[in-house]
């Protein structure tokens, strides 16, 4: 078993053909649809995508809470349920409160004796910002502060796999920066961290790498910068009359070029830069209106091919 | 070993949820002193060779700690519901220790009413040797294994709305059909029916205090049987509520 341990292909978090499906009253619905994504330990990536692209799913999955249609999950070369069993796993799911009547501190205790070797509760209190309420009950904390309690919980399992699934939800901003500031150091001692998340920002800062989900497909798997150079695009439009698709595409900052009519169409990596170029080439273009693509569009552009083709059903 | 550190904080949350506490301990020994208490000198009640300050201490003793038992589903269906059992899935707590935990809160519960309710019968002039308080006690922690397992399988099939309703109402008729307000005497309908239930057996381990004799084969039959079935549907629910993610 230890040298099975020891790098190689057992090494690590392998999704194969993941599929899940769901029944409800309006048909079957393919949450998941096919999911291939090899991580090394180490590695912190984010699953990105918007609400319903399957990104819990694959989660519950993962983790062994729903068992997949088809395809397969390893953890470290072992099954979800025998990596669970064995302590290598700590995951903050989405949603979910905490039991009542203990203090912040005796809930972190009775689940740290769960794990074969947890992490010092105080260091844990102490990472998370939790110290203060430390001896405050469950029962009396915010939304906010619950969030933080149930990140404690998956880290003083010190897994060597971390999932979360949208962990900032309900923190605001200074919360959300402390959260993500001990979710690195956390993985800066060599831990493998899985986060789900809608937000491009945080993927981008917070990732080595980002897999993009979209309609329970992986539509891009790299590093931030490379995702975000093709979800987090501004469009330019403007009313620029006999001009070449050819030439626009060409000016600094620009990604696609569509020509509608009289009108442009400009999908830009850097609007700012791909404005001025615009206006230094075509000063009669007019009607400008500068747009930023939220990621629901961007992905919808990604996954246009994807969605045209024949549904299994 | 894991597992007893969390069942001791299990523990912990149940003396603090203070009114649980108070009501569940509560009520019983409120009923006993309101019936008992006027009528401490019937030393036969109604026939069944008992007095009836010791029938109603055990009456009440299986009342209180039959309701002890059940609601431990009731602490189930809230975990369930903020999303604490799903959780609990992701560690490597197993389903087993997890319930040992529940059922073990579930039996100290059942102890303190016990032994609050054997004060308050020695205090109306219960007495008998060591012995038979012993073996009475054994019998009733014996006879209330069925109603864990009945307080597991509400836990994982109810939800918190109707749980407290479905265990208040059944603990009730069980109390009521098992002679725990008065004795169901040795022929008749009722006395027929209780022979198959296990609250039955619950109440006439007051029996003990009159002769030292335990249950006849029967109740030993009854209770085991009893236990195996809500054992087997507890186990049945707890998979079908994990099935659903």
């Amino acid at each position: 078993m230890v040298a099975a341990a020891a790098a190689g292909p057992g090494d690590g978090i392998r999704l194969a053909g993941l599929t899940k499906s769901f029944r409800s009253p309006e048909g079957p619905v393919h949450a998941v649809r096919g999911i291939d994504v090899a991580i090394a330990r180490g590695e912190t990536v984010a699953l990105l995508g918007p609400n319903g692209a399957g990104k819990s799913t694959t989660i519950d999955m993962l983790l062994g809470l729903a068992p997949p249609d088809a395809g397969s999950v390893s953890l470290f070369g072992r099954a979800p349920r025998a990596a669970v069993d064995a302590g290598l796993v700590g995951a903050m799911l989405q949603g979910g409160a905490l039991i009542q009547y203990l203090s912040v501190r005796e809930l972190l205790s009775m689940v740290a004796a769960i794990y074969p070797a947890p992490l010092d509760v105080d260091d844990v209190l102490e990472r998370t910002g939790l110290r203060p309420i430390a001896g405050r009950r469950t029962q009396k904390l915010s939304g906010g502060e619950t969030q933080r309690v149930r990140f404690a919980l998956a880290l003083v399992a010190n897994p060597d796999l971390l999932v979360l699934d949208e962990p900032t939800v309900a923190m605001d901003v200074e919360a959300r920066h402390e959260f993500w500031d001990a979710m690195r150091a956390f993985a800066a001692r060599g831990k493998t961290v899985l986060f789900a998340t809608h937000y491009l920002e945080e993927a981008d800062q917070n990732a080595d790498r980002v897999v993009l989900m979209a309609q329970g497909r992986v539509v891009a798997d790299g590093p931030p910068t490379e995702i975000k150079g093709r979800v987090g695009m501004r469009t330019i439009r403007a009313t620029l009359p006999n001009v070449a698709s050819g030439e626009l595409v060409e000016l600094a900052g620009v990604a696609r070029a569509e020509l509608r009519g009289d009108g442009v169409l400009l999908s830009c990596v850097d609007s700012d830069q791909a404005i001025r170029a615009l206006l230094e080439r075509f000063p009669q273009a007019r009607d400008i209106e500068i747009t930023g693509a939220g990621l629901e569009e961007a992905f919808l552009a990604l996954t246009a091919d994807s969605r045209s083709a024949p549904e299994a059903h | 070993m894991h597992g007893l550190v969390y069942a001791r904080y299990e523990l912990l949350r149940s003396f603090r949820n203070r009114r649980f506490f108070f009501f569940s301990l509560g009520f019983p020994l409120l009923f006993y002193f309101v019936i008992a208490s006027p009528n401490r000198h019937v030393r036969d009640f109604d026939g069944s060779g008992i007095s009836l300050p010791l029938y109603y201490m055990v009456g009440l003793a299986s009342f209180g700690t039959m309701v002890a038992m059940i609601s431990c589903g009731t602490r189930i269906a809230a975990e369930r519901q903020v999303g604490w059992t799903r959780q609990l899935r992701i560690t490597p707590l197993s389903t087993r220790a997890y319930f040992r935990a529940k059922v073990l809160t579930a039996y100290t519960m059942s102890c303190l009413t016990i032994a609050l309710l054997y004060l308050a019968g020695s205090s109306l002039g219960v007495s008998m040797p060591a012995r038979y308080w012993f073996e009475m006690t054994a019998l009733i922690l014996v006879a209330l294994a069925p109603f864990a397992a009945l307080g597991i399988t509400l836990g994982h099939l109810l939800n918190v709305d109707s749980i407290g309703p479905a265990t208040g109402g059944g603990a009730s008729l069980l109390a009521f059909l098992g002679g725990t307000w008065f004795p169901l005497g040795n022929h008749g309908f009722l006395y027929q029916l209780g022979q198959f239930l296990p609250s039955y057996w619950l109440v006439q381990a007051a029996h003990v205090g009159l002769s030292g004799h335990s249950w006849p084969t029967r109740g030993w039959v009854t209770v085991a049987a009893w236990t195996v079935i809500l054992t087997a549907a507890a186990v049945y629910a707890f998979r079908r509520d994990t099935k659903k993610v």
